[in-house]
């Protein structure tokens, strides 16, 4: 079991960090969701790994319980990661409309139009 | 007791009516949009008396006991930063009406006033996890300013700013969960107690959630080796939203200033020196990327953008330090260095507006005011680089004279003094080129004359050199007051204790 989602969270940040240092927007933002889903799961092995037990503190007995803050946090992350993510989308298909190219480097382009004067 | 969170949720209020409502009347948004950051000053400079008593205090959400539910927090040093939110806000928000930069893209001013909310919120939260979502909603709200109105490279820049401040989240996320996983808690006082318990043999963990955290808010300060993604963002944002964006850095410094002075500061324990350690070279290292970058830049808004880098590597070196000293000299000096900062930012945006090379240093023919904008370049500009007589060498001064019983003395000594030497050559040599080069190329007699820059579209840059010659003028006081912040910030026993008390007047 821990040894399952460790190397699930190593392989997906691995991923991701690979894909957001391409230098195109799309993979950028595979390699994005890849890495938020990375972090996702890493939240949830932050409260330790506890498996079939609920998220709730049980006056009667000494039954297991797992920590529910984290449970609170990956919520909290999940909805944020997704705006982000539906964000980053629009902004960048507003610059691949605009520079008709979906190329993240800057400086090249750049050069190019001083050229151009 | 209310009044804590009434700086948050004002702007949270305002900013969706201001989207669904108004959007389609500019007039009425921006009476609004004023309205909110008039009253955003009042809360402000009310939380800021309240706090000048030295008492720290605690917001309780829900009123739900510390540790478990989230706090806000108003000491001293929050209240400060607020309240220069508040007057920042205030004074681009006047320039971008004036200059008509509102009308250039769509809800300006509804995302104007969720940033406010972000930052604001930032600046007075007690809790790392609520830290991260206010981050997120004035990342988000910057996001939409900074491509507002648009424009080919400006949308790659902004793009290039998303990405690179996702990953920061990312990050931000993963030192979060190392420290939740290592000390089971998320408040910020809390913690605080946690991490001075932490046995020497476990604290490796605790150590690399302490440095991740470093690194994320080294991003937000854009501290060196991750200052790359600033120069390119503020220069390419809207002038004006870069003069507002001047105090984002700052939440960044604030973050450090707040969360390791307090949890893994000099008391805690097992984590020692840790910060002073990695921070001293990064902060040197920036002011000189900064500095190298204000004397090779081609442009006036880069210049300005490594400008803003190399005052975050002089600020830092004084953050680093971590005494009550070196705090009292940052906390001066970043008053300044905002102010100066988005000082330029505002005296770019009107003289470029008026020019047609991009921003380019190259030979133009002069402007009819020439002279009033040499002025005005020049004024900002020793404000910025830190000479006599404004508020930027006073700064300097404190800092020097803070550093020089440290143990950093040769390495912080050098770095200011040859940054600022290379800063000023770059700030003459921008200067020159623009105002005295100039007056030998003759203008183009076909072309239009520029609109000379009236009163209204000028005050909002002049009250801001009117607020750092007050900075200069008053400098004793407003020493003391930050001196006062630091101080509280240095005795986190006060905060631990107002934060995690058994029951609050709520």
């Amino acid at each position: 079991m821990e040894f399952l989602v460790a190397s699930a969270v190593g392989i997906l940040t691995a991923g991701g960090v690979y894909l957001i240092l391409r230098l195109r927007a799309f993979p950028v933002i595979l390699g994005l969701a890849l890495l938020s889903y990375a972090v996702n799961l890493f939240l949830f092995s932050t409260g330790r790994l506890v498996v079939n037990a609920a998220p709730i503190l049980n006056p009667y007995g000494d039954q297991p319980y797992t920590d529910p803050l984290p449970q609170a946090l990956v919520l909290t992350a999940i909805v944020i990661s997704f705006g982000m993510t539906a964000v980053l989308v629009m902004i960048s298909l507003g610059s691949f409309f605009e520079n008709e190219s979906d190329e993240i480097n800057l400086d090249a382009d750049d050069a190019a139009e001083e050229r151009a004067k | 007791m209310h009044w804590i969170i009434a700086p948050v949720i004002l702007p949270a209020m305002l900013a969706p009516i201001i989207a669904y409502v108004m959007r389609h009347d500019i007039t009425l948004a921006r009476v609004v949009s004023f309205a909110g950051v008039l009253g955003l000053l009042g809360l402000a400079i009310g939380l800021f008396v309240m706090a000048s008593g030295g008492e720290t205090f605690v917001y309780r959400l829900g009123d739900w006991p510390a540790p478990f539910g989230i706090v806000l927090v108003l000491d001293r040093l929050s209240a400060l930063m607020v309240f220069l939110t508040a007057i920042l806000a205030l004074v681009v928000l006047y320039h971008v009406v004036a200059t008509g930069w509102d009308k250039r893209g769509r809800h300006f001013h509804a995302l104007y006033q969720f940033q406010l909310m972000g930052i604001v919120g930032a600046f007075l939260t007690g809790d790392a996890f609520n830290l991260f979502v206010f981050f997120e909603v004035l990342l988000i709200a910057s996001y939409g300013l900074m491509i507002h109105a648009g424009g080919k490279i400006r949308l790659k820049a902004g793009l290039q700013y998303v990405v690179m401040n996702l990953a920061g989240s990312t990050l931000f996320l993963f030192a979060l969960g190392t420290l939740y996983a290592s000390t089971g808690t998320l408040n910020i006082a809390d913690m605080a107690v946690k991490i001075a318990q932490v046995p020497v043999e476990d604290a490796a963990l605790v150590r690399v959630a302490g440095i991740l955290l470093l690194f994320v808010f080294a991003v937000k300060a854009a501290l060196f080796p991750m200052q790359f993604w600033l120069p390119a963002t503020y220069s390419n944002a809207p002038a004006p939203v870069a003069a507002l964006f001047a105090i984002m850095t700052k939440v960044g410094t604030y973050a450090i200033l707040r969360i390791h002075t307090i949890a893994f500061g000099p008391e805690a324990g097992a984590i020692g020196d840790m910060v002073t350690a990695w921070l001293v070279p990064m902060a040197a290292l920036t002011l000189a990327v900064g500095a190298v970058g204000v004397f090779g830049a081609k442009r006036l808004e880069l210049l300005i953008a490594y400008a803003v880098i190399g005052s975050m590597g002089t600020m830092m070196l004084a953050v680093a330090a971590m005494t009550p000293a070196t705090a009292s000299a940052a906390i001066y000096y970043m008053l300044n260095s905002t102010l100066a900062a988005a000082a330029l930012f505002l005296f770019a945006d009107l003289y470029l507006s008026r020019r047609d090379e991009d921003g380019r240093l190259i030979l133009a023919a002069p402007l009819s005011q020439n002279g009033l904008f040499a002025a005005a370049f020049f004024a900002a500009g020793i404000a910025m680089v830190g000479m006599p007589p404004f508020s930027g060498f006073l700064g300097k001064l404190l800092i020097l004279e803070a550093l020089s019983d440290g143990p950093h003395i040769t390495l912080a000594f050098s770095a200011i003094l040859i940054g600022s030497l290379v800063m000023i050559l770059g700030f003459v040599r921008a200067g020159s080129i623009l105002f005295w080069k100039s007056v030998t190329v003759s203008p183009d007699p076909d072309a239009e004359a520029a609109p000379p820059l009236t009163l209204s579209q000028g005050a909002g840059m002049g009250a801001l050199v009117a607020l750092l010659v007050a900075l200069t003028l008053f400098a004793g006081p407003i020493y003391d007051v930050g001196a006062a912040a630091a101080d509280q910030l240095f005795f986190p026993q006060g905060y631990i204790e107002a934060v995690l008390a058994p029951h609050g007047e709520g």
